[in-house]
């Protein structure tokens, strides 16, 4: 598919909740950084510099011989996108939001499926990331690795025996991977107990960010974890890791969710109801609003008190409300109160369609 | 400071921009700072991160009494040309070989922010699996020796079974 098709479709193949406990374990996502040998980090870089980097690596993911290893990725220049098609990429989780800063020397490799992109420039001159539904870190991995030998068969990489992968920023030195995974843990924090869910993984070498990455606010319960250590443990032993507190995290949000069913039927089954209620009939939505009565459709889905909704739409109504996409979808530039009403008559419409009359 | 934003409450955020090699800081308070966040760019630049880096980078710095007297004050790295001074107060580093100019100064770092300074994970497949053999021998003796020191001799066995066996495969790895 080329770009155009992957900045006017909302959905990803990772959105597609078909991965194992996709239901709360909404994506798995693996990144390693790299970079060329000899060559300053793209901080550095005056443009026309920039530009031979980004050609080197095309080269790279245009050798034949290592096809078989990194799949079909099309190059695209960030300068060659729209400022909507860029944020849209950004809103489908397929680059970062750091890509978009001094865009003009950067670009992305994307994979057919959605499923890989290769960032050019970012804060190193190679972020290799994979996106999946569920918990299948490993297999992400695997998929970044071979990414990864493909494209140091033609590629020197900035490498040091002692300290591993050299990287921009020191807290990517060492195996330059970043591993996470997207939560979605309306339970737990319904009963109060996130904070010492979180304390507890501070501890052991985890962090927990919002829905995009550093920085970023956890809307609609939606939070990344992931490792904060890189140098010192092997890739193997840092997916390990963060898979078996994974598994601890999720079988406390079933207990939490159980829990509050047995306990609070009236009351989950109210807030449910209620979310889904606003959502169908709402004439204005802000995002906040949205993304909260989306969580707690989605804990209905889980629950099983919807069945008329599955999470595939409430992962693709994440991108769709965004304002990147109702602007895109309108054809013109909108005021917040604009936004606002055409993101609830999109959610009006699409719950319609989600209806599945079988059910 | 106070925040330049509301000019009410102390500024507990900075962030620090460059464009077109020109810096720009500006100073925000916590509840500002936020707003910027939902209304402006829509995301925080990394930058946050880096600076609380910067900071414990230059708290290495002033904290060591050394500082002077090895004259690595304002140390270059000669391939890229970045500074000890800009490297702390951006959190990134120029290129690769700045790794090893500010060797001194970087072990520390990795330290404090990796509690490690030694990488055990991948190895570009080019660099041979030998190298990375070797290397895991170097290291396994190296705990072996410790394994003695501290008497733990049911380890120091685990380890000497593991070390044959290493060299086993690099035996065979060099035939082949």
């Amino acid at each position: 598919m080329p770009i155009n098709g992957k900045v006017s479709s909302a959905n990803s193949r990772w959105m597609n909740s078909d991965g194992p406990d996709a239901g709360i374990v909404i994506s798995s996502r693996i990144r390693v950084a790299r970079n060329l040998a000899g060559v300053p980090f793209p901080h550095l870089l005056e443009p026309e510099k920039s530009m031979e980097v980004i050609n080197e690596i095309k080269k790279a993911l245009e050798n034949k011989e290592a096809s078989d290893l990194i799949g079909n990725l099309e190059l695209t220049l960030l300068n060659d996108l729209s400022p909507l098609e860029r944020q849209i990429l950004v809103d489908k989780h397929l680059i970062s939001p750091d890509l978009l800063n001094n865009f003009q020397a950067k670009a992305a490799a994307i994979r057919d499926d959605e499923a890989a992109t290769v960032m050019i420039n970012e804060e190193d001159h190679l972020r290799i990331q994979c996106l999946l539904s569920g918990l299948r870190l490993k297999e992400a991995w695997m998929i970044v690795n071979n990414i990864d030998d493909g494209l140091e068969k033609t590629l020197d990489y900035a490498f040091s025996e002692k300290l591993g992968y050299l990287t921009s920023c020191p807290t990517n030195t060492g195996t330059g991977l970043r591993a996470s995974v997207m939560l979605h843990l309306t339970g737990l924090k319904i009963i109060n107990q996130l904070g010492g869910v979180f304390n507890a993984i501070s501890k052991l070498g985890l962090t927990v960010r919002g829905l995009y990455g550093e920085g970023t606010e956890a809307l609609g319960d939606l939070f990344q974890i992931s490792n904060q250590i890189t140098l010192g443990q092997s890739e193997e032993e840092i997916i390990n890791n963060l898979i078996s507190i994974t598994r601890q995290i999720l079988a406390q949000e079933q207990e939490a969710r159980q829990v509050l069913y047995r306990e609070r039927r009236e009351i989950v089954e109210d807030r449910v109801h209620r979310a889904y209620g606003i959502l169908r009939c709402a004439r204005i939505l802000t995002m906040e609003e949205t993304m909260r009565m989306l969580s707690d459709l989605r804990l209905g889905i889980g629950l099983k008190i919807i069945s008329t909704v599955q999470d595939k739409l409430i992962n693709e109504l994440m991108v769709k409300i965004r304002p990147a996409f109702l602007i895109k979808t309108a054809g013109q530039d909108m005021s917040k109160r604009k936004l606002d009403t055409a993101r609830a008559d999109l959610i009006r419409k699409e719950l319609e369609n989600g209806i599945n009359p079988a059910l | 400071m106070i925040c330049e934003k509301c000019s009410q409450r102390p500024a507990t955020v900075h962030v620090a921009e460059i464009i077109n090699g020109q810096k720009q800081e500006t100073h925000l308070c916590e509840i500002c700072a936020k707003e910027i966040k939902i209304h402006g760019f829509g995301f925080f630049p990394q930058m946050n991160l880096n600076k609380f880096m910067a900071g414990l980078l230059n708290c290495e710095f002033n904290d060591s009494s050394s500082y002077n007297q090895t004259g690595t004050a304002g140390k270059i790295c000669e391939k890229c040309g970045v500074s000890e001074e800009q490297f702390a107060n951006k959190g990134l580093l120029g290129c690769g070989e700045c790794y090893p100019y500010f060797e001194e100064k970087m072990i520390p770092l990795l330290r404090r922010i990796q509690g490690n300074t030694r990488h055990v994970g991948k190895f570009p497949e080019r660099m041979g699996g030998r190298a990375r053999l070797v290397k895991e021998i170097e290291i396994a003796k190296r705990q072996l020796k410790e394994a003695v020191g501290r008497e733990e001799f049911e380890l120091a066995a685990q380890l000497r079974d593991n070390i044959r066996q290493l060299e086993k495969t690099l035996e065979e790895e060099g035939e082949g």
